[in-house]
């Protein structure tokens, strides 16, 4: 991957924003601060109703923060409609316009910003060419598929070269295969353009796959910003373990720390070795999280730090699903790796082990 | 045995059938109560007019010279009828001034109706068919009251100061076209208002984000989408107005006469049917034609953008 300019395109800072007055007033962002690097992808991922949408129409300036401010590379735009930012957006709906060709849409943005006609003319061929559409130009836009409608939405966006492009769940509308097809065509297309794209999804795969950096939202908050394996392997609370992947939550008491790590007594007894987040040092009763693949099957009473009984083994192709029950009555699941011809050791019923290896563990704060 | 063919063919044909049957009820009323008067206003443009009134069944062409001629009482000589000229530009005039009017009134109307909140929506809905609840006759006096010289605009002006003496508002053209545009502004706003509610008003963020001001904004994206409900307004404003009875007859006071005052003038004191009856005739020529004209060229623009 190439190495990214430290440069923030977008900062928002402490921004928040309120729909609706007095006892009606809701927080659809409570005080949000973050920075978004030059030529990244980033990612605001979330439920639905957790704010990602709002953030993004505050940067794309279809509402103002009602505090805040919001700077694109130094300057504050928060008080600028939105025909003056140069910033484009990609919408859920793709909102195309219905009276306009497929060429007509794209050259829009270019023909508002007074382009001459040549240039409005060639760059529009050269986005036709970029999203391979070149066949349809002249097409109506209710005479494309769903697929070729969100090449034009985004064609559309990146004629006018926005300095930051801002994509309101893009690829929701669009079937399965269609939607993988486009995560990778999104990532080329971002890597020849070199603009930062800021993408907003429900979907936690499609964030893992695509993002440079992930924020993950819940209930108008950014709760952890980071790469997709941050995120992933360190979740720093509850919600994003839970919100991202699976997880298995064990409670325990911190008996020590040192560098970064914690000595962690579950209250089955056996003590662990986890990390904690980052400037987190607690005392006393923790949230420790373990993904189900960084956990391993052990033969039972072999010494292994957790021991339960095999509830349910789900086969699922490329892996295996272990749903054991604690002997302390928590629900854990390991996953393992299917090999050829490999037999299922554990049956339903029978007793296992299980072993956490010294980087699977993890000290939620909450 | 009959093939499925024919048996689908046997279904078609009782399809179009009962179609037939069920129409025949609306058919009939539209021949007899439109087509049928219609043809008998025809008949009698060609008649020659009997003294009192009605006419005698005698061919004349007499009343299709004197729609736009004049025969000179001396000399039988034609020449062109400055009268009624001028009655048939007025009543054109003023249509298209009204409809003009009502557009600029409607079109905001219309926006701000559509941008409200859907329970806000419905009530604003029902005040604009409000004015509908009460006879036209009133309606009209109503304006009187406001425009004429002790109403109280007029009185209003001259509390104020801003001026000494009434202006003459009342039986003027002025007079008539704010009487026809406050008639006719719900003709106009409620199909614009009905296109309006169905545009998509993220088309209009799309065109915001894409650098468009909002004067572009409103010609380039929401203007186009809601031409049909402008040209339905338009047109829905336009046949009403230039026929208008009412409000010309006792705004503009006799003396500026619209073409149907002119037609009723012809079958009251006049006692000439035949000339009313051709009048007539010619009036709706004139809308006819408009319309295919205006519905030709706007569909023609919207063809071009399509090709």
């Amino acid at each position: 991957m190439p190495e990214k300019p430290d440069r923030n395109a977008i900062e928002v800072r402490g921004v928040r924003k309120v729909f609706g007055t007095g006892e009606n007033a809701v927080a659809a962002l409570a005080t949000v601060s973050v920075s978004i690097r030059e030529n990244e992808f980033f990612t605001l991922l979330g439920p639905s109703g957790c704010g990602k949408t709002t953030l993004l129409r505050l940067i794309a300036g279809f509402d103002y923060p009602s505090a805040g401010e919001i700077l694109l590379y130094g300057d504050d735009i928060a008080p600028q409609p939105p025909f003056r930012r140069p910033v484009n957006t990609v919408f859920q709906s793709y909102a195309l316009f219905p009276h306009m060709t497929v060429a007509e849409n794209i050259g829009f943005g270019l023909e508002m910003l007074n382009k001459p006609k040549a240039e409005v003319k060639a760059r529009v061929a050269e986005m036709l060419r970029l999203v391979r559409m070149e066949q349809l130009a002249n097409r109506r836009t209710s005479q494309i598929s769903g697929g070729q409608q969100q090449r034009v939405a985004l064609a559309r966006a990146l004629a006018p070269q926005p300095k930051v492009l801002l994509l309101d769940e893009p690829l929701s509308a669009l079937d399965y295969k269609l939607r993988k097809d486009m995560q990778i065509e999104l990532k080329r297309l971002q890597g020849e353009t070199g603009i930062t794209f800021i993408f907003v999804t429900h979907d936690q795969e499609e964030a893992l796959t695509m993002s440079d950096r992930i924020a993950v939202m819940s209930a108008g908050r950014i709760l952890q910003v980071g790469a997709p394996r941050d995120i992933y392997d360190r979740p720093a609370d509850r919600f994003v373990a839970d919100f991202i992947g699976e997880s298995n939550f064990l409670k325990g008491d911190v008996t020590g720390t040192d560098g970064g790590r914690a000595t962690v007594k579950l209250s089955s007894g056996t003590e662990i070795r986890a990390s904690l987040p980052e400037g987190f040092s607690p005392s006393g009763s923790v949230t420790v999280v373990v993904r189900p693949e960084h956990a391993q099957l052990a033969a039972a009473d072999g010494g292994a730090a957790l021991q339960g009984t095999v509830e349910n083994v789900v086969y699922l192709g490329t892996d295996t699903h272990f749903h054991l029950r604690l002997d302390d009555g928590v629900p854990f699941i390991v996953r393992r790796q299917n090999a050829r011809g490999g037999a299922d050791s554990f049956a339903a019923g029978s007793r296992a082990g299980v072993v956490i290896g010294g980087d699977a563990a993890q000290v939620l704060r909450d | 045995m009959a093939s499925a063919e024919e048996i689908a063919r046997a279904a078609d044909r009782k399809d179009i059938r009962d179609r037939w049957l069920l129409s025949a009820p609306a058919l009939i009323i539209i021949l007899v109560a439109a087509t049928g008067p219609l043809l008998i206003v025809l008949v009698y443009s060609f008649l020659t007019s009997a003294a009192y009134g009605g006419v005698e069944w005698k061919f004349s062409p007499e009343a299709w010279v004197s729609v736009f001629l004049e025969r000179d009482i001396f000399d039988d000589t034609l020449s062109l009828a400055d009268a009624n000229i001028t009655i048939f530009w007025r009543s054109i005039k003023l249509a298209l001034m009204t409809t003009v009017v009502t557009l600029a009134l409607g079109f905001p109307t219309a926006y701000f109706m559509a941008t409200r909140s859907e329970k806000t929506r419905d009530l604003w809905l029902f005040l604009i068919t409000i004015p509908f609840w009460t006879n036209l006759l009133i309606r009209t006096f109503a304006v009187l009251q406001i425009i004429r010289n002790e109403g109280i605009i007029n009185t209003l002006l001259m509390k104020a100061g801003i001026i000494s003496a009434p202006i003459q508002i009342l039986f003027t053209d002025t007079a008539i076209l704010i009487g026809m545009a406050y008639v006719y502004l719900p003709l106009m706003v409620l199909p614009i208002y009905a296109s309006m509610e169905k545009l998509d008003f993220r088309l209009v963020e799309a065109g915001y984000d894409l650098y468009a001001s909002r004067w572009q904004v409103l010609r380039r994206i929401i203007l186009p989408l809601v031409k049909p409900g402008v040209i339905a307004g338009s047109i829905l404003v336009f046949i009403p107005a230039i026929g208008a009875y009412v409000t010309p007859s006792i705004l503009g006071g006799g003396k500026n006469m619209m073409i149907s005052n002119f037609i009723e003038l012809q079958f009251g004191q006049a006692h000439n049917w035949p000339l009313g009856s051709a009048l007539a005739i010619t009036v709706m020529v004139i809308v006819m034609i408009a319309l295919l004209v205006y519905v030709r060229n706007t569909g023609a623009a919207s063809g071009e953008r399509r090709g």
